[in-house]
């Protein structure tokens, strides 16, 4: 057992655990934060991708003990029905999802995509969301919804 | 009004036939709705509630919507086969008017008025237009609603709908975007055990001995064992305990009686060496092969469901009560399974629906819950939770059989089909459980009942292998030769659209090598063979959204390919155009589809649906086939079982024909998968100038094509 800060979503986090426990264990069952899912423990289909200092990462692959003092930012930091990131919206708007299970990872992955690229085209979105699986087909829509908030954004970036 | 009796009340309504199981009004302002169909992401539960608002004549957000509740909801079997709608859908919709036929009768009473003068406005009562001051609340006392459906009510006129034929956004997406959203996966009452189980490696294997003491040194926290016959699983309080104490359990445990698998069985062409129940459906067999005989055989390897995350369930066992949750298609049948296999009563038994990924089909879900039901037995009051590891749910994933399916043909002088034979070989698409059986965690129990005996879904049902094997064409004789293998190598089940993805497949290839004799355009074929309307005019319209062209030459790397088929020849038609690039490797550029489904109650969500059902079906066709070795399933992560991935996905386009019209939905759900893998095996082969009948289309059997030349 060990206890380690990092902080999650812009706040200070603090958890005593064995510091091997996969990042994806802490957060949904030592942090509450259950947006994050587990889809296979194996790093091969990024339903639990989160940010970490603003890269997108497995959580299932991370230990706890690599996220000291590191900024941790899940789906929940995203945004809020009330204050809605651009994404959120925009997969509202293009109704991108349908069992919705795979979309947390998806949405994590296309923030970091869009923090480091603001006008990406098709293919770019599709190769940075490759980490990700979705089963149900919702692919085009989450790539026309991944389009939507990139535009969004340098609009309002604009204003 | 008409003197003739009332029509047959739909199957699920006469089957939960008192109003109040589908309609309540418990609280001011609010209605209580339930449906037996859950949700799986197929976006049912916003359909349902347009449905029920519609015909009720409410805001739809004032529907409290229960779903898939043995408690709460009628029993409507399994959520499968696209009928939710085509079916479900209707006794949700005639329940909800003739709730609202008894109140407009009840006000009309107390008004003093003629009923015609009456109508509803958002649960008010309107006297010629004017609110009356009465509603569905102030009159709820004085109209009992614990009554049978008579199924004579009025519906409403489809040209009056405001709700029914709009896109209403998801109810549940939101949730699930901002992460807010309770899978069953995310459930977590206070003092929860995790759980995981220790299988029988295969069917029938029996513990010889459990190491306990190194079992119990391998886990980095206190964990407790639960054995029952030869059914054994780890708990913890703590989930990454046992999750890595999972890993490596297997390694405490020797098993006695493990069958072994013959790994040359994963290749379809084995089913043709088993023994078969065999019928013909159809025209009579002819007595002689005629001249100008056409015969190719198709095949297609298992595929796995392959949901994004693996089956979960919790069960809780308190004061001879036992309720589980489930993300399961079918809570009654579950129910049915459990108490069968837990001899209790099923009146003590709960079962429960909560959302989990997308399934397709029978999974492990109703296995999880079977799990989690065993091991809460034997720790009552305290609620359990399984979660299986990803590699447990592809190895012991119930998968959809392996086919081969052979067409003949003898053609008339045109060139043209008049004697046709869809040969099917295929183990069975159904064991869920509710047919008896076939629960992991119960067949590992002391007194294990005798597994049932395999059958395969009746032909009023759409059929299981045979589904979609008839075709839709004008052929003077047509049948299905179906020979259905009881024994298969691993279990297999339910898979969104069963036989019919690689029975349409079949054909449809087969079309486009008749129309290349025949010295004919593919869809100038298929029309000069096909005189329903309706199938007609998906045909068309595809041909038109796709800018179709007779004539372009094959074998230039660039191809084009069409299909279509109506969906167990009795739910939503879909016809599909595939346009792909084939090099090394097959890659999807554009797929258009056109769809009738009738009224369609949500088009958006329809669209997404087809969109979805195109991506799987170009899955299944381009990558996927489970692999055996002598253990069982060895593709057992997403490296051995890989599936589409974004950037592999084609630009699609979708448009449904006449989704206005007053005519009965039809099922889509599971419309357009066989046409889509058959219009890209037709594209293929129109790209490659060479056909290839085997899926998965692989880069192997493309490389090969092309070495041949």
């Amino acid at each position: 057992m060990q206890a380690i800060s990092f902080t999650v979503n812009g706040r200070a986090a603090g958890v005593t655990a064995d510091p091997d426990t996969p990042l994806l264990d802490v957060l949904r069952n030592h942090l509450g934060l259950a947006g994050t899912k587990f889809g296979c423990g194996a790093e091969q289909c990024g339903a639990c991708m989160v940010l970490i200092d603003g890269r997108p990462e497995k959580s299932c692959g991370k230990a706890l003990a690599t996220v000291a003092g590191r900024a941790v930012v899940t789906v929940e930091g995203l945004g809020t029905p009330q204050r809605p990131h651009p994404l959120q919206e925009a997969f509202l708007d293009e109704q991108a999802g349908q069992c919705g299970y795979c979309l947390a990872g998806i949405l994590v992955s296309a923030k970091a995509l869009l923090d480091r690229n603001p006008s990406p085209s098709r293919r770019e979105i599709a190769a940075a969301l490759d980490g990700n699986i979705c089963r149900c087909g919702s692919h085009a829509r989450i790539l026309r919804a991944v389009a939507r908030a990139a535009r969004a954004m340098r609009e309002g970036a604009a204003r | 009004m008409s003197a003739a009796p009332p029509p047959a009340l739909p199957v699920t309504l006469a089957n939960n036939p008192r109003l109040d199981q589908w309609v309540r009004f418990p609280q001011s302002g609010r209605a209580a709705v339930a449906t037996g169909k859950v949700e799986i992401g197929q976006g049912i539960l916003t359909a349902m509630r347009q449905i029920a608002a519609e015909e009720l004549c409410l805001a739809p957000d004032r529907i409290e919507l229960h779903s898939g509740d043995t408690e709460l909801t009628p029993n409507e079997g399994y959520t499968s086969g696209s009928q939710s709608i085509q079916y479900g859908g209707v006794a949700l919709r005639l329940a909800c008017a003739e709730v609202r036929a008894l109140f407009l009768e009840r006000a009309a009473a107390k008004l003093g008025c003629r009923r015609e003068e009456l109508s509803i406005a958002d649960g008010k009562v309107l006297r010629q237009g004017i609110a009356a001051g009465e509603d569905y609340w102030s009159l709820a006392g004085e109209v009992d609603l614990a009554r049978r459906a008579t199924g004579a009510a009025a519906l409403k006129e489809v040209g009056a709908y405001g709700i029914v034929g709009r896109s209403m956004p998801r109810t549940d997406l939101g949730g699930k975007v901002f992460g807010e959203a309770v899978f069953i996966h995310d459930m977590a009452p206070q003092g929860m055990l995790h759980a995981r189980v220790v299988r029988q490696p295969r069917p029938g294997a029996r513990i010889a001995r459990i190491d306990e003491a190194g079992l119990r040194r391998a886990a980095k926290g206190p964990v407790e064992l639960v054995r029952d016959g030869d059914f054994l699983a780890i708990l913890a309080a703590d989930e990454t305990v046992v999750e890595n104490l999972a890993a490596v359990a297997g390694n405490y445990v020797a098993w006695d009686g493990v069958e072994r698998v013959n790994p040359l069985r994963e290749e379809a062409r084995a089913l043709l060496q088993q023994p078969s129940i065999d019928r013909v459906i159809g025209d009579p067999e002819p007595a002689a092969a005629a001249p100008g005989r056409y015969e190719a055989s198709f095949t297609r390897m298992h595929v796995a469901h392959a949901s994004v995350a693996p089956s979960c369930a919790l069960a809780l066992f308190e004061g001879g009560r036992l309720t589980v949750w489930t993300h399961c298609q079918g809570v009654y049948p579950l129910r049915a399974a459990l108490a069968r296999a837990l001899k209790l009563d099923p009146a003590a038994i709960s079962v429960r629906h909560v959302q989990g990924p997308g399934c397709y089909g029978h999974n492990g879900a109703d296995d999880a819950a079977a799990d989690a039901a065993v091991i809460a037995r034997s720790r009552p009051g305290q609620t359990v939770r399984v979660r299986w590891r990803r590699e447990e749910e592809f190895a012991f994933d119930p998968v959809s059989p392996a086919m081969v399916v052979t067409v003949h043909a003898a053609l008339d002088e045109a060139g043209r089909p008049a004697d046709w034979t869809t040969e099917v070989w295929s183990g069975r698409h159904s064991s869920r459980p509710g047919g008896g059986g076939n629960l992991l965690a119960a067949e590992a129990l002391p007194d294990a009942a005798e597994p049932p005996q395999p059958v395969d879904v009746p032909e009023a049902s759409g059929g299981g292998g045979t589904r979609n094997g008839m075709p839709l064409y004008d052929f003077a004789k047509k049948r299905i030769v179906h020979h259905l293998v009881p024994e298969t190598p691993v279990r297999t089940s339910a898979l969104r659209g069963l036989g019919a993805t690689i029975n349409v497949y079949a054909i449809e290839m087969a079309m486009d090598e008749l129309a290349e004799r025949a010295g004919m355009d593919p869809l100038a074929y298929r029309l000069s063979v096909l005189s329903d309307a309706r199938a007609r005019a998906v045909l068309e319209r595809v041909a038109k959204m796709s800018r179709w062209q007779p004539g372009l030459p094959a074998g230039t790397a660039k191809g084009r390919g069409i299909a279509f088929a109506r969906y167990k020849n009795m739910a939503a038609y879909a016809a599909i155009v595939a346009e792909v690039e084939v090099e090394e490797e097959v890659r999807l550029l554009n797929v258009w589809c056109a769809a009738d489904a009738g009224l369609v109650v949500n088009p958006d969500g329809a669209v997404n649906q087809l969109e979805g059902n195109i991506v799987q079906a170009a899955s299944w066709a381009l990558k996927e086939g489970v692999r055996l070795d002598e253990t069982g399933i060895s593709s057992r992560d997403w490296e051995s079982y890989p599936v589409l991935r974004f950037s592999e996905v084609p630009e699609i386009f979708v448009e449904l024909v006449d989704a206005k019209a007053d005519r009965p939905p039809l099922g889509v759900g599971e419309a357009s998968g066989g046409p889509a893998a058959a219009a890209i095996g037709n594209a293929v082969a129109h790209a490659l100038g060479a056909r290839l009948r085997d899926l998965p289309l692989s880069r192997e059997r493309v490389m090969a094509a092309l070495l041949r030349g």
